[in-house]
């Protein structure tokens, strides 16, 4: 059923009994087009843009949890579009574009809102590096703005300009950037996905893959095998043990990245803003939660939790530019499985098993990234081409020294 | 007038009034109330508003479960939102207010929200606001913003001091209640370290609440007992007002003690709270458990509470919350407040929802009913009852107390990843057998439910955990605490389930009808357990519901995830001391004060201050300071502060093998007494640092690092010599800190360096050529090492004192003659002689791109990097390399993060052909200048391109030049 | 976590600098380069991994440890040969 102020208007005046499941729960076929393994953000996205662009609807997404249980459900919810290179910054661009008109695409609320992303700098250094890559931002059509500490000023009066062991000198910002409702995302992808006539399959874990000549036959599941010309695989955090499955390994290291949210609070931050001499990013949500974040907590881990140590550097960050936030309780913390790549950037690419395609690497920065993830990765899956926006995306770039280093803190997954 | 009061019996101190005001009204409590309590013995019952419908809310609870009577306690910068009133202490002068209401709290206008529910369920704004697409930011969002929240933010700097601190034991115990109790006594009368934590400011638990007796005593008393033997007991650290709120990898226990919440004029230097780290290799959780409401129609009107809450109210705060009470309840547990409610004064009607439940105590009893409505506006005044039978009445009633049972409150056996299990006979979780390291859990935390079972698992499992023998447990009651799950009534009207979130049994039967059947996806969907409370009364109840609903049991639908923090904690807890200018530690060069006193600008360099400029008097701008500094330099001599550069001693008879194994270029070849510029690649062939080595010895090197790299540069060492080659004999040592270093530069240099070595110590050209290195004593005695090193392209040296001497020597250096120059200067002379520093060491750079391939080019042997660098992406003959660029227009000015464009070109990420590095107005020259990456490199010398900057508006015709704008030859540094 | 230093005993995580897999002891001869700097095992389990006590003696440990459970089951000096 079509989503609008007047179903909700209908519903409502007949006591909310007509509202339908936004999704079936389909028993799995003995074989489908196209299997994605993976039903959180980039796996939903991904089956809708293969319904939707390329007419494939004969899919089914394997899921061994619920819908959006991975880090499409824990994530600090930022959209942006502000990257230097131009293996990135394309790519990006292209989902912010997808992220501006994703409601109405899925019929779903899933309350984009671009309030800005506002990047701090506290250096001459750091400000010319924000000055390249603005311009790099501008050359590929998407729009930054540098400020000075005047401009920072004017736009966030509450930042710390007083006692600060790091002085703000400017900050680079995106109008366009800001935040999404994250679990509304896998929902509204769902609910869209189905609507075509994709299998949402939950509780059905991936135990293996079946190869017969080099080429992928489907997947062995807890549920049984199922059958499938093509497989694409959108496991994040687990993408290592299930291209393992496939006899791959892969440029990729399992991390923690901890997330925070406080007690709701009258608004008081507009925009995303990060602290550029710190590990600290934090908004405020709609409801009036601070969900904010910072640095991985710097070991392999597959735990979804981190430690103190990272929490209190988090916070001192937060001390250290938003002093006001002081009387703000953390209410609740979490971890995400980060799949951290050697350069920091993502692989969507085929894989040496004909059929088989991978969609990982995403570090921390996967959110932002669904709508052109699913795009060009059912672009890749549906003409076995990768899409312009991702052709640089590449499992071979590391051996072909084509690396994405947007940090440049070189193969040590943990630095990016 | 506390008109709730009772007259006699409970915890509080009658003759201790304190005078407190909510919402600009004046009241009386005593010592030992909690903000709740008070407001309570004063007849007020209203003391907050839902988050969506805004409905009238009073307290539920007595604890920190509370959903609903959030208030802000003070104001100006000290305001604290969405505190807890049945937490928070009373003082005398304590301000409270109450909070997301617009208008008074009577009259909130806001609740026009709940006349419009119908149209507000679970996840309406899913469904609609999004025609047209740019009303969202502009319209429809600021709406929803606008009713965000419950409390604010002062929005000023949070002026209170918080500490962390660390704390060390052989035994933590989690809550004082009589399994805590219990187990402190049995570990501390076993002599082990027992720190006992209890959130509560008085110790006791439950024991403080119940009437019953413990030992042959009042249980308070016994409790009260036990606390004074343990806080005579030297081994045993009594922390109160201390919740401890996350488990952590390790057996890290992180506590918040409330300090001085408590206080209205907190003594000066006591910090506001205390963030503990406790390293407790044992654990007694012993947390007690959590009182479930049941959903009926209106069940959340101020005067309906928990009934667990009431008897604390009663008994504990001496206070009566109602005199015709209902007591609804699904437990035994419920009969025991009807009884201290009729103690008290009360009339009583019992209201069992189990048939046959109970014995005839004389109340007004109906058996297999249930409450299903309630009425009055700002507080419950009338029930209505079903009957068995099913019939209806109303019943005149001003206060409901609930009991669905109670739920183990084992929160922290989850945060390392435990998972609960579903015990039918109590119907409840309890803590799965996957347990943190260490921890035991004991009492009504593990669903054990009478007094004396708590009594003595707590004594039990202290004993186990540490091997001693468990404490004599006292006699105490053993009832079994009959109980059947009852979740909701049925047929009822609007009933809560999460007060604060205003969340119903309806919109749990929406989530279920749209198929958010999983325990998460209920949760996200309807916003349940995601308020302040994270639904520690609501999760369970709606568990049950989802469960009933699909017809699973309660495991099969799953439970939430519980994660720290138990409690919320303050962001400034968890910051402690570092904020403001104490956020990172501040390094000081040895000559920081003589820099200042001679008028630098200090700026922030990693962890460092370094000097900026030096202004001179009449200097208007640090323009004039900074090409002042240059010109003097060039024309005369200058030093300058270079002690933050990274400085590792290596040592040992492979140290040579060892560094042309780390460096692209070779150094087992440099002869004693000479330096050489290196270049240190990253595996991936990647440049990750340059510097320099100067041979000391045979067998000993000092290498420098760049001052940002200097920590990553020494750990890398180390991991080469440590990891990769144990084998060599070498050694590393970090003396970063250990050596003043100064360069000294300018065709004057040699003239003022000769005013400060020893006479005799030849500094001509010939003994002491440019890279040249050795040691030197400076006059007056000081022990120094030279080294003929040039950054700015003039005649230098760089001079390293011992630190202690490093004041002393910049004293030495000015009365000699050279003038101070600050890193600005500094980055304006290395542009001029086209070094590369940090913004071209960007971590994407190769040596090529840098134009230093031909360092080490030839070298036979192995190095770190050689072989990625081979790479063909690294190879890449369209990769940009390092020019120098001048403006075509003199007076035009170049910037740093510009791009480079073909003239005519449009600016596009294809058409990029690289990017302006550094800029620095070059005194020398005139003008501008600027170094580059660019496609083709130092092949397009001479071409014009464009410069191109969006950001800044500036587009600026540039010439392509040599890197090197100053003294190509090196004729000056060699002189 | 808490990591048993040979050293100085059981010492905080705060204390400590990461690296990576054990298995970046193990420099290959020209060839296999690439795998070496750019592919890891990355196993959901027990993971042999390199930490460095930066905040205490300075020594490089080889600490196992699962990675699913934070357990740590001991560490040993990588300079050590058998370590490796």
């Amino acid at each position: 059923m079509a989503y609008s102020f007047l179903s909700i208007l209908r519903e409502g005046l007949t006591g909310n009994r007509g509202w339908k499941p936004v999704w079936r729960e389909p028993e799995p076929k003995p074989h489908y087009d196209v299997v994605i393994v993976g039903g959180g953000g980039h796996g939903l996205a991904t089956a809708w843009y293969l319904a939707r662009n390329h007419g494939i609807t004969n899919v089914a997404v394997v899921e061994k949890g619920y819908l959006g249980s991975g880090n499409i459900g824990r994530n600090t919810t930022i959209i942006r579009s502000n990257y230097l290179l131009p293996g990135n910054e394309p790519f990006y661009e292209q989902s912010l574009k997808l992220w501006e008109g994703l409601e109405q695409d899925i019929n779903y609320n899933a309350m984009v809102s671009q309030r800005g992303v506002l990047n701090l700098c506290h250096s001459d250094a750091q400000r010319d590096a924000y000055a390249r890559r603005g311009n790099a931002i501008l050359m590929a059509g998407a729009d930054a703005e540098l400020l000075d500490r005047e401009g920072v000023r004017t736009l966030c009066p509450f930042l710390n300009f007083d006692d600060e062991r790091f002085p703000i000198t400017g900050g680079l910002l995106q109008r366009r950037g800001g935040t999404v409702r994250h679990d509304a995302v896998a929902w509204g992808y769902a609910r869209a996905a189905d609507g075509r006539g994709v299998d949402l399959i939950q509780n059905c874990e991936v135990t293996g893959f079946r190869i017969e000549n080099g080429r992928v036959k489907g997947v062995e599941t807890t549920r049984g095998f199922i059958g499938a010309g093509k497989v694409g695989m959108a496991a994040a955090g687990r993408a290592g043990q299930v291209a393992a499955m496939a006899g791959l390994r892969l440029p990729i290291e399992s991390h923690v990245l901890q997330a925070f949210v406080s007690e709701g609070l009258k608004p008081v931050i507009p925009g995303v803003i990060t602290f550029g001499a710190g590990h600290f990013y934090v908004s405020q949500s709609d409801k009036g939660g601070l969900v904010f974040g910072g640095d991985i907590d710097m070991y392999n881990s597959y735990a979804q939790r981190g430690n103190l140590p990272v929490v209190q550097d988090v916070c001192e960050g937060a001390m250290a530019i938003l002093p006001m936030l002081g009387r703000a309780k953390l209410l609740r913390s979490w971890g995400g499985i980060m799949d951290m790549s050697m350069d920091g950037s993502p692989i969507i690419d085929r894989t040496p098993v004909d059929g088989l395609f991978i969609n990982c690497g995403w570090c921390y920065g996967g959110f932002k990234a669904t709508p052109a993830s699913g795009w060009c990765f059912a672009h890749l899956i549906a003409t076995g081409e990768p899409h312009p926006n991702a052709a640089e995306m590449r499992l071979d770039r590391f051996d072909r020294g084509y690396a994405i280093d947007e940090r440049g803190a070189g193969p040590q997954p943990n630095l990016h | 007038m506390q008109a709730d009061r009772l007259s006699g019996g409970g915890l509080v101190d009658r003759s201790a009034p304190l005078p407190f005001s909510f919402d600009g009204e004046v009241y009386e409590g005593f010592e030992g109330d909690t903000l709740a309590s008070a407001l309570l013995a004063n007849g007020v019952r209203l003391m907050g508003r839902s988050f969506k419908y805004h409905r009238p809310r009073g307290p539920l609870s007595a604890g920190p479960e509370e959903p609903n009577a959030l208030v802000t306690v003070g104001g100006g910068a000290k305001a604290d939102p969405n505190v807890r009133a049945t937490v928070q202490e009373l003082y005398a002068g304590l301000s409270a207010a109450s909070q997301n209401r617009v208008g008074s709290l009577r009259f909130d206008l806001m609740a026009v929200n709940d006349l419009l529910h119908r149209f507000l369920g679970a996840g309406f704004y899913y469904k609609t606001f999004m025609w047209p697409a740019a009303f969202w930011e502009k319209l429809y969002e600021p709406l929803i913003r606008r009713a965000a929240g419950l409390g604010a933010l002062s929005g000023q700097p949070d002026p209170d001091e918080y500490e962390v601190a660390h704390a060390h034991c052989d035994l933590l115990v989690i809550g004082s209640g009589p399994a805590g109790l219990m187990a402190a006594l049995t570990a501390g009368r076993a002599g082990k370290r027992v720190i006992l934590a209890e959130e509560d400011f008085v110790l006791g638990g439950r024991l403080n609440a119940e009437s019953f007796e413990v030992g042959g005593k009042p249980a308070a008393l016994w409790a009260a007992e036990a606390a004074a033997e343990l806080a005579a007991l030297p081994n045993v650290r009594l922390m109160r007002r201390t919740a401890v709120f996350g488990v952590y990898d390790g057996a890290v226990y992180g506590a918040l003690e409330r300090n001085a919440d408590h206080l209205g004029a907190p003594p000066p230097g006591l910090p506001r709270m205390t963030m503990w780290k406790v390293h407790a290799p044992r654990a007694i959780l012993a947390s007690g458990a959590i009182e479930r409401p049941i959903a009926f129609g209106n069940n959340d009107r101020p005067g309906i509470m928990l009934a667990g809450a009431v008897r604390s109210y009663v008994n504990r705060y001496a206070v009566l919350p109602g005199r015709r009470a209902v007591v609804f309840t699904a437990c035994d547990d419920g009969w025991r407040t009807a009884r201290d409610l009729r103690a008290a004064g009360a009339e009583v009607t019992v209201v069992d929802a189990r048939p046959g439940a109970g014995r005839d105590e004389g109340f007004r009893t109906i058996r297999g009913g249930a409450v299903v409505d309630t009425a009055g506006r700002l507080r419950v005044s009338h029930v209505t009852l079903r009957h068995p039978g099913g019939t209806e009445d109303s019943a005149s009633a001003d206060l409901v107390a609930v009991s669905g049972g109670w739920s183990p409150a084992l929160h922290l056996t989850c945060h390392l990843g435990g998972k609960p299990v579903w015990r039918e006979d109590i119907a409840a979780f309890v803590p799965g057998a996957t347990l943190p390291p260490g921890m035991h859990v004991a009492g009504a935390a593990r669903g054990d439910y009478t007094t004396l079972a708590c009594l003595r698992g707590g004594a039990a499992e202290a004993a186990s955990a540490l091997g001693v023998s468990p404490a004599e447990a006292p006699e105490a009651e053993d009832g079994a605490a009959g109980v059947s799950p009852f979740w909701r009534v049925k047929g009822a009207k609007r009933a809560f389930l999460d007060q604060q979130n205003d969340v119903t049994v309806k919109d749990v039967e929406l989530a279920h009808r749209e198929g958010f059947r999983a325990a998460e996806h209920m949760k996200r969907y309807t916003t349940l357990g995601m308020a302040t409370d994270q639904g520690k009364t609501a999760n369970i109840p709606a568990l049950g519901i989802m469960a009933e609903l699909t017809g699973r049991t309660i495991p099969e639908t799953g439970t939430t995830t519980f994660r720290p923090p138990w409690t919320p904690v303050p962001i400034a807890a968890f910051a402690g001391r570092h904020k403001g200018k104490h956020f990172h530690a501040t390094r000081l060069t040895p000559s920081h004060d003589w820099a200042k006193e001679n008028g630098a600008d200090f700026v922030e360099t990693g962890l460092w201050l370094r000097a900026q400029w030096f202004r001179r008097g009449a200097e208007k701008g640090w323009r004039d300071s900074v090409d002042r500094e240059v010109v003097e330099t060039r024309g005369g001599a200058g030093f300058c502060d270079v002690t933050t550069l990274g400085k590792i001693d290596v040592k040992g008879r492979d140290s040579g093998a060892f560094l042309d194994r780390l460096y692209r270029n070779t150094f087992s070849t440099l002869p004693v007494g000479r330096c050489r510029y290196g270049l240190m690649l990253r595996e991936d062939g990647i440049v990750f640092d340059d510097g320099t080595a100067a041979r000391l010895g045979e067998h000993h090197f000092l290498v420098t690092t760049t001052t940002a790299k200097a920590v990553q540069v020494f750990r890398h060492m180390e991991f080469a010599r440590a990891c990769l080659w144990p084998e060599m004999e070498v050694s590393l040592v970090s003396v970063t800190e250990q050596w003043a270093q100064y360069s000294l530069a300018g065709p004057k240099a040699r003239e003022v360096l000769a005013r400060i070595v020893e006479p005799g110590f030849d500094l001509s050209n010939e003994v002491f050529p440019y890279m040249a290195c050795g040691a030197a004593t400076l006059r007056g005695g000081v022990p120094a090492r030279l080294f003929r090193l040039s950054f700015s392209g003039e005649l230098a040296y760089e001079i390293a004192v011992p630190a202690r001497y490093g004041h002393g020597l910049a004293e030495a250096l000015a009365a000699a003659g050279a003038v101070p120059y600050g890193v600005e200067a500094l980055g304006v002379m290395r542009v001029e002689k086209g070094h590369p520093a940090g913004n071209e060491l960007d971590g994407r750079t190769t040596a090529a791109d840098l134009g230093l391939a031909a360092l080490g080019a030839k070298k036979s042997t192995g190095f770190i990097g050689r072989e990625m660098e081979r790479r063909e992406g690294l190879q890449a003959a369209d990769r940009p390399a390092l020019v120098g660029l001048r403006p075509v227009d003199p007076s035009a000015k170049l910037l740093a993060g510009a791009h480079l464009l073909e003239p005519g070109a449009a600016p596009k990420t294809e058409t990029s052909l690289g990017w302006v590095s550094s800029v620095a107005f070059s005194p020398s020259l005139g003008s501008s200048i600027g170094l580059a990456f660019l496609k083709g490199g130092m092949a397009r010398t001479g071409e014009r391109l464009r410069m191109w900057d969006g950001l800044r508006g500036a587009d600026v015709a540039v010439e392509v030049v040599s890197p090197v704008f100053i003294d190509p030859e090196g004729a000056q540094l060699r002189g | 976590m808490r990591i048993p230093c040979p050293f100085c005993g059981p010492r905080m995580l705060e204390e400590f600098v990461y690296l990576g897999d054990a298995a970046l002891m193990r420099r290959p001869a020209e060839g296999a380069t690439c795998d070496y700097v750019f592919l890891r095992d990355n196993p959901a389990g027990r993971h042999r991994e390199l930490w460095r006590h930066e905040g205490g003696c300075g020594a490089w440990l080889v600490v196992e440890r699962d990675v699913t459970t934070h357990e740590i089951f001991g560490a040993a000096l990588a300079e050590a040969r058998d370590a490796g």
